[in-house]
């Protein structure tokens, strides 16, 4: 698979006092992957998320973002131009009074033609199923509407990989089910690189690959079966596993056997049929 | 309690004024408004005001918006009438105390000036009630885009204008929501004297402040994650476009400004 972005021992802190929030760090992330980094809060996993589309700049080692090196201030457009990002809070990162107008913000930025960004706008938004509330204001749309406009908004730079930092963490569990199912089709139609990083275990099950995060190093890398078979040490650092795979081990205790593959509702129910 | 500010606010509509161009709409008022201080007797103001009423018709809102809108700002207006009443001395006297005399030359001043800023206001109100904020931050920029010649940088200014709209109803959520949790512990905005009354508004604009720079960093990485470096090199998906509703308006404008010269020189000036 194509190499995207590389951590080469990466480290970061935010002042010459405090310590290090990412320590000597290596990671590769690879092209049409979604992977889903996961960490309790302070683990670094947000800053990871700023390093790679140099909002944070790596005081040690480096960051290559699409054959680009972060640190290069030069550089700063094209990677950009390669790597979206989605913030937490999406009130704070629509710009726009307008929906369809915020869409348009990026391209506008990188000077794309007009009928080209009309396109662009109409086709993202479709995407995202925004596009009957493109005249709409953003201030009266819901919180997962909101982030879907975000998302919108950085497929219509023609981003080649989305960075997503904890979007469901505002939102009510409808909104988060709309932004995960936006985020699906991303992957599926346009084979979208996608790294979302978040603290909802439920989220991580359907991710190609997982990357658990603690006190600023890597610690669990691979699918999520093998990942989320590591109930305990998991537990140990302050995360929990996804409930159908919780209910599973607790019925193993009593003798029931369903195995560490069910991570989702539907496998656990065949697992559990099948036990039967 | 503060969603009921109305100032400035936009109501979506299809009629021939929300269809024109906001730089026209912006050119036209800021003719207007200069016409109503040239109006110098109530002939040639009120055939301004009948035109601007026609206008607002036009607009096929409801006269009660604006009715409301004016409201509370009905103080200032009589305010500035009673002055007039005082000091303009003009005239045959109708009533007199000690230093104060009423003539009627003062009542047709007062009555003059109250209407002189009902036009404004309504002028000005036609203009934010048919026109999209996006439309008008646009419209200013293109307009003023010929002061780039002496290096004003006007791109920003337009964009700190579309952000301060964007985040009005944010910031007005926001101070909601902070009311609600003092209130909730507690503390007491409505009772005490003016004093106290203005401390207590302490606890929530302090928060408010802290939230809003917390907002306004995040919003600047928003920006600079989509490739934003200011307004160099950058294209526009709206297309702004003079049509012949534009000339039409433009050549009403223009004979009203026109009669308004011509009904002065007619008629006795009041001013």
């Amino acid at each position: 698979m194509e190499k995207i972005i590389e951590f080469k021992n990466v480290s970061y802190k935010y002042s010459d006092e405090e310590a290090e929030v990412i320590n000597d760090l290596s990671i590769d992330f690879y092209k049409g992957q979604f992977t889903c980094v996961l960490g309790h809060n302070g683990s670094g996993k947000s800053t990871m998320a700023k390093l790679i589309n140099a909002i944070n700049y790596p005081t040690d080692g480096k960051v290559i973002s699409f054959g680009f090196d972060t640190s290069d201030e030069d550089n700063e457009i094209k990677i950009r131009q390669n790597v979206g990002m989605v913030f937490q809070n999406p009130d704070n990162q629509i710009v726009a009074t307008i929906v369809e107008d915020d869409v348009a913000f990026g391209p506008e930025n990188l000077g794309v033609p007009r009928e080209e960004i009309r396109k662009r706008v109409d086709e993202a938004l479709k995407i995202v199923d925004m596009y009957d509330y493109r005249l709409h204001e953003p201030h009266k749309l819901s919180g997962g509407q909101k982030q879907r406009v975000a998302i919108a908004g950085a497929i219509a730079m023609q981003t080649k990989c989305i960075v997503l930092d904890e979007p469901t963490a505002m939102l009510d569990p409808k909104g988060r089910k709309e932004v995960m199912s936006a985020l699906k089709r991303l992957k599926d139609e346009m084979g979208m690189t996608i790294i979302l990083v978040t603290h909802f275990m439920d989220e991580a099950v359907n991710a190609d690959r997982v990357v658990v995060m603690n006190d600023g190093v890597v610690c669990f890398d691979g699918t999520p079966q093998e990942v989320f078979s590591h109930t305990d040490e998991l537990k140990k650092i302050g995360l929990s596993v996804p409930k159908p795979l919780e209910l599973a081990l607790e019925l193993k205790k009593e003798g029931y056997d369903l195995g560490t593959a069910v991570l989702t509702e539907d496998a656990f129910l065949e697992a559990f049929k099948k036990l039967q | 309690m503060v969603k009921d500010i109305t100032i400035g606010q936009f109501f979506p509509g299809n009629s021939f004024i929300h269809k024109l161009d906001a730089r026209a709409k912006i050119l036209t008022c800021f003719a207007l408004i200069i016409f109503i201080f040239i109006c110098k007797n109530f002939v040639s103001m009120g055939l301004m005001l009948l035109f601007v009423a026609l206008v607002y018709a036009l607009t096929r809102l409801s006269p009660k918006l604006m009715i409301k809108s004016l409201k509370p700002l009905l103080p200032i207006i009589l305010l500035t009438s009673v002055l007039q009443l005082y000091y303009n001395n003009n005239g045959d006297v109708l009533w007199s105390y000690k230093k104060l005399s009423i003539t009627d030359g003062g009542i047709y001043m007062a009555i003059f000036i109250a209407v002189r800023i009902i036009t404004l206001l309504v002028i000005s109100s036609l203009l934010t009630y048919t026109t999209s904020p996006t439309d008008l931050t646009d419209a200013i920029e293109r307009l003023l885009s010929p002061l780039k010649v002496f290096k004003v940088d006007i791109h920003t200014f337009a964009m700190m204008m579309t952000i301060a709209l964007r985040f009005i109803p944010t910031l007005i959520d926001e101070i909601d929501r902070i009311m609600s949790a003092q209130k909730a512990r507690g503390a007491d905005f409505e009772s005490g004297n003016l004093l106290k009354r203005i401390k207590a508004l302490f606890p929530i604009f302090i928060p408010l402040i802290i939230s809003s720079f917390k907002r306004a960093f995040e919003l600047a990485d928003a920006m600079s994650c989509r490739c934003y470096v200011g307004g160099k090199g950058r294209t526009r998906m709206r297309k702004m476009e003079f049509t012949y509703r534009d000339a039409v308006a433009s050549v009403i404008t223009v004979i009203i400004c026109g009669a308004i010269i011509f009904m002065n020189f007619q008629f006795e000036a009041l001013i």
